[in-house]
């Protein structure tokens, strides 16, 4: 039987133990007019009946497949090796043939065992948890309450989630960075000034060196990210000024959406168009005005990027703006400020730790920003902050050294997880400082 | 205050005041005034270009990809060739070649029949071999078939080859050039609707290569991350806004919230690589992988969009709930979840466009991989619509340049319906208290 089909067999039993429990409930109730001598309404205990139907076998059903493929594995492997002591001594290795067809055959007997043994273990679950409860209903039966606690831990767990994850990624990339300090130790990683991770499969080969120096990468993602912010800060805050202090109402509702389109248009698409349309166009120029510019310059996707994040910056700068109290502008005006006088002495600075809060978050999304230097910064890790030459990030240095073929004990592929680490890290203390600010200067306004 | 003291000595005749100090700078502070506000206007017409740039280049680029070229070959069905027993295997290719020297029949020498052979797309065959399997009875006729044409021909039709540029920079070549005006002429080539680009899969040959299979793998991933996002999403922020009062474990769930709603995509991606694929052993480029990374991204949005809806439920209508008798999870089953659905759905259509776009994960769990076939189920290997369209950007052919353009259109399209009905929805059912 196949998950699908079993998971849909628990849900349909599920379904007919809600039917089951209702029923019982009206007969123990004597029909329905003895209804109200129930605790609950006859749908809680159906729903307890189903409630304890489902949940220990979809639980047993979601465990067994998440172990499943690593335990099979294992029983194998160890299979493997006894026929490979076995024969290892009396039989030549062009014979290995029928021991991999034994391992194989057994990998596929214990998989339909497997595959058996959850179907008959979960719908035997499924059934005791209906003949339990339909044994125990009874007019004194707390059904409600029972169910509405089942149904509050099963939110708490859905909450929890959110922990669960940021604790799933600490780990499985911390475990892995770890791994790969053991090889490169922390202080070449950090202040290395050679990044070349190819690692030579021959002694012999030209330019793999297997240098671990994250700084061009680091400094590689400093300078795109500046370019970006120097590109996205100017433009959002102004843009966010004038539509919240100039802008008619009118103006208001059509630009707003339209500038807020730049934050839903793909990253991808960003890609795209940096190296197929600005990388070009930048490169030209340069070469107009007597520039030698690289077709992957840190410019083009700093450019780019910056634009994707003008209606971020201007969005949150706009709420910011908008939450300053009309009291300070009307206090402003009445001693004759101009308009312009008015924002940028008063109403900027009050806004001013929200801002600087809105722009700490989009910096940390320009740092973990993949696919636009993905597609339009190059891959050599250059010592340089010369925006028209070739950098590489932290982001591309991830993808590139994890799609494709891995190996988990290459310290070429174990790399990307330090840096992923990193990223994590860094992001993680910008986001962190960001939201504190920007909670902060909320709660001084409200 | 002090600039009016000091100057007031010194003209005597007419005591200057404030306000003449005032005007005089007026002007100044005026125009400083319109500069500002010139500024801002820059700032969002520069923003406005952009976009204007960016979609219209896309545009340009794309919409020829919705027609295609097609050579009309006068194919003779040779029963010689063509066995019953081994139709599916007969040698279609020959047939095409044989279609071809037909119509050009001075064409000698081996590197000249390569180049008039290399005028028709390989996938030429395929479709006379499919036309045979079809229907047998057309084998010993001749019938006319329009074949899709090479990619660098659809490339010179559509106008994005220089003719003029000398031969040795020309993926075309001058006799394919004389034999290609000489078809034009007998009207045996065409531009006709690119049906292939919306029905089929991957392909090396640009002239073969559609969408669709991104767009099923795309849609089985989107499948897996609704189901699971959207009641956990909810359930989530029913607790923390509903139930939860307010200690140290709460606060910690929030800004592990507030923060992974921050964190980039592409560190969920390893997560996905570390915990679903080497630890758990699920398969690699699988929609369901994608699905639960995807998951993972979302729920903070649908979490967050779901809790501002449930704030916006007004109390009183919880208080009144509650004083007719109803126990507190009735109040919000039956009242404040109900009231607070359509700002959840919309919460959740922006999550899902988002995920839709999402690239950088995918590449992380192997989405990455060139798969011709449609994906069937959750775990059959696929890719999706982003994930192809950077693939093909890769792709050196000119002609791709012009397919990634039409994938990009195609995405956008599905985005802006998505965030259309988010809006629509908001519209129709928002209320104001």
């Amino acid at each position: 039987m196949s998950p699908t089909t079993l998971l849909i067999l628990l849900l349909g039993l599920s379904a007919l133990a809600y039917y089951v429990g209702r029923r019982r409930a009206f007969a123990v109730a004597g029909g329905g007019a003895g209804i109200k001598h129930l605790h609950s309404r006859p749908v809680y205990y159906g729903a307890l009946t189903a409630v304890w139907c489902g949940i220990p076998a979809l639980l047993l059903f979601g465990f067994w497949l998440m172990f499943e493929s690593s335990i099979i594995t294992h029983l194998v492997v160890a299979v493997v090796n006894d026929i490979k002591n076995l024969v290892s001594g009396n039989i030549v290795s062009g014979e290995v043939d029928p021991v991999m067809q034994a391992a194989a055959d057994h990998y596929r007997s214990l998989q339909a065992t497997s595959t058996a043994a959850l179907a008959v273990c979960a719908i035997a679950l499924a059934i005791i948890g209906i003949v339990a409860v339909r044994a125990k209903i009874a007019p004194t039966l707390r059904a409600r309450n029972v169910v509405e606690k089942v149904i509050k831990y099963i939110l708490i767990a859905c909450s929890t989630i959110a922990i669960f994850t940021t604790i799933g990624i600490v780990l499985s990339v911390l475990y892995e960075a770890i791994r790969f300090f053991k090889i490169i130790p922390v202080t070449e990683f950090l202040f290395g000034l050679q990044w070349s991770p190819q690692m030579a499969i021959r002694a012999d080969q030209v330019g793999s060196s297997g240098a671990f120096g994250a700084v061009p990468v680091f400094l590689g993602t400093a300078l795109i990210s500046a370019i970006a912010m120097v590109v996205a800060v100017p433009v959002g805050l102004m843009s966010a000024i004038y539509l919240s202090e100039y802008a008619n109402k009118k103006f208001r509702a059509a630009a707003k959406p339209l500038i807020e389109i730049l934050a839903g248009v793909p990253t991808v698409v960003y890609g795209f168009f940096a190296a197929l349309t600005v990388a070009p166009f930048i490169r030209d120029t340069g070469s107009h005005l007597g520039l030698g510019v690289s077709s992957e310059s840190a410019l083009a996707a700093g450019l780019v990027m910056g634009i994707m994040i003008i209606p971020f910056v201007s969005s949150l700068s706009d709420d910011f703006i908008n939450a300053v109290p009309q009291s300070l502008r009307d206090g402003a005006y009445s001693l004759g400020a101009t308009q312009s006088e008015t924002i940028r002495q008063v109403i900027l600075p009050a806004a001013l730790p929200g801002i600087v809060g809105g722009v700490l978050l989009a910096v940390s999304r320009a740092i973990g920003e993949t696919m636009i230097v993905v597609m339009a910064a190059g891959l050599a890790a250059n010592l340089t902050v010369n925006p028209l030459k070739t950098v590489t990030t932290v982001t591309v240095q991830i993808v590139t050294l994890l799609v494709g073929d891995q190996e988990f004990d290459s310290p070429k592929t174990l790399a990307a997880f330090a840096l992923g680490l990193l990223l994590f890290v860094v992001t993680l203390i910008l986001n962190v400082i960001a939201l504190h600010v920007v909670r902060k200067y909320r709660e001084q306004y409200e | 205050m002090n600039n009016t003291e000091n100057i007031t000595p010194h003209s005597k005749k007419r005591p200057e005041r404030t306000l003449d100090i005032v005007n005089r700078g007026l002007a100044r502070r005026y125009r400083a005034e319109q500069r500002f506000r010139l500024y801002g206007l820059s700032a969002i017409i520069a923003s406005l270009l952009f976009l204007s740039f960016l979609f219209i280049s896309i545009f340009s680029n794309g919409y020829t990809t919705f027609q295609q070229t097609f050579i009309k070959l006068n194919v003779f069905f040779d029963p010689e060739h063509l066995h019953q027993e081994s139709l599916a295997t007969a040698d279609y290719q020959g047939l095409v070649k044989r279609s071809l020297g037909s119509m050009f029949p001075d064409v000698k020498g081996r590197s000249d029949k390569r180049m008039l052979y290399g005028l028709v797309s390989s996938g030429a065959s395929f479709q006379l071999r499919e036309l045979v399997l079809k229907n047998a009875d057309i084998i010993g006729k001749t019938q006319a078939v329009w074949v899709p044409a090479d990619d660098d021909v659809d490339m010179l039709i559509k106008g994005h080859f220089d003719r003029e540029a000398p031969e040795a920079e020309r993926r075309i070549k001058d006799r394919q050039l004389a034999w290609i005006d000489q078809m034009e002429s007998e009207g045996r080539i065409k531009k006709k609707f690119n049906r292939a680009f919306f029905t089929s899969g991957d392909s090396r040959e640009p002239e073969l290569a559609g969408i669709w299979g991104a767009v099923v793998g795309s849609f089985l991933t989107l499948v897996v991350t609704l189901i699971l996002s959207f009641p956990i999403g909810v359930a989530a922020a029913v607790y923390l806004e509903e139930f939860a009062s307010k200690n140290r474990w709460t606060d910690l769930i929030e800004v592990n919230i507030n923060n992974l709603a921050a964190v980039p995509s592409i560190v969920f991606g390893l997560l996905g690589l570390a915990v679903f694929l080497n630890f758990f052993g699920l398969p690699r480029s699988a929609p369901i992988v994608g699905g639960l990374v995807l998951t993972l991204m979302t729920l903070p949005v649908i979490i967050i969009a779901s809790r501002s809806a449930l704030k916006s439920v007004p109390p009183s209508i919880r208080e009144a709930a509650l004083g007719v008798g109803a126990s507190k999870m009735q109040m919000v089953a039956h009242h404040v979840i109900p009231l607070a659905l359509p700002g959840m759905l919309t919460g959740t259509i922006i999550g899902m466009a988002r995920a839709l776009g999402e690239t950088a994960p995918l590449l992380m769990i192997g989405m990455v991989a060139f798969i011709v076939d449609i994906p069937r189920g959750f775990t059959d290997p696929s890719t999706a619509l982003p994930v192809q369209i950077f693939l093909w950007a890769d792709s050196p052919e000119r002609a791709f340049v012009e397919r990634t353009s039409a994938a990009i259109i195609i995405l956008l399209a599905f985005l802006i319906t998505m965030n259309a009905a988010a809006v629509v929805l908001r519209k129709k059912f928002e209320r104001r208290w």
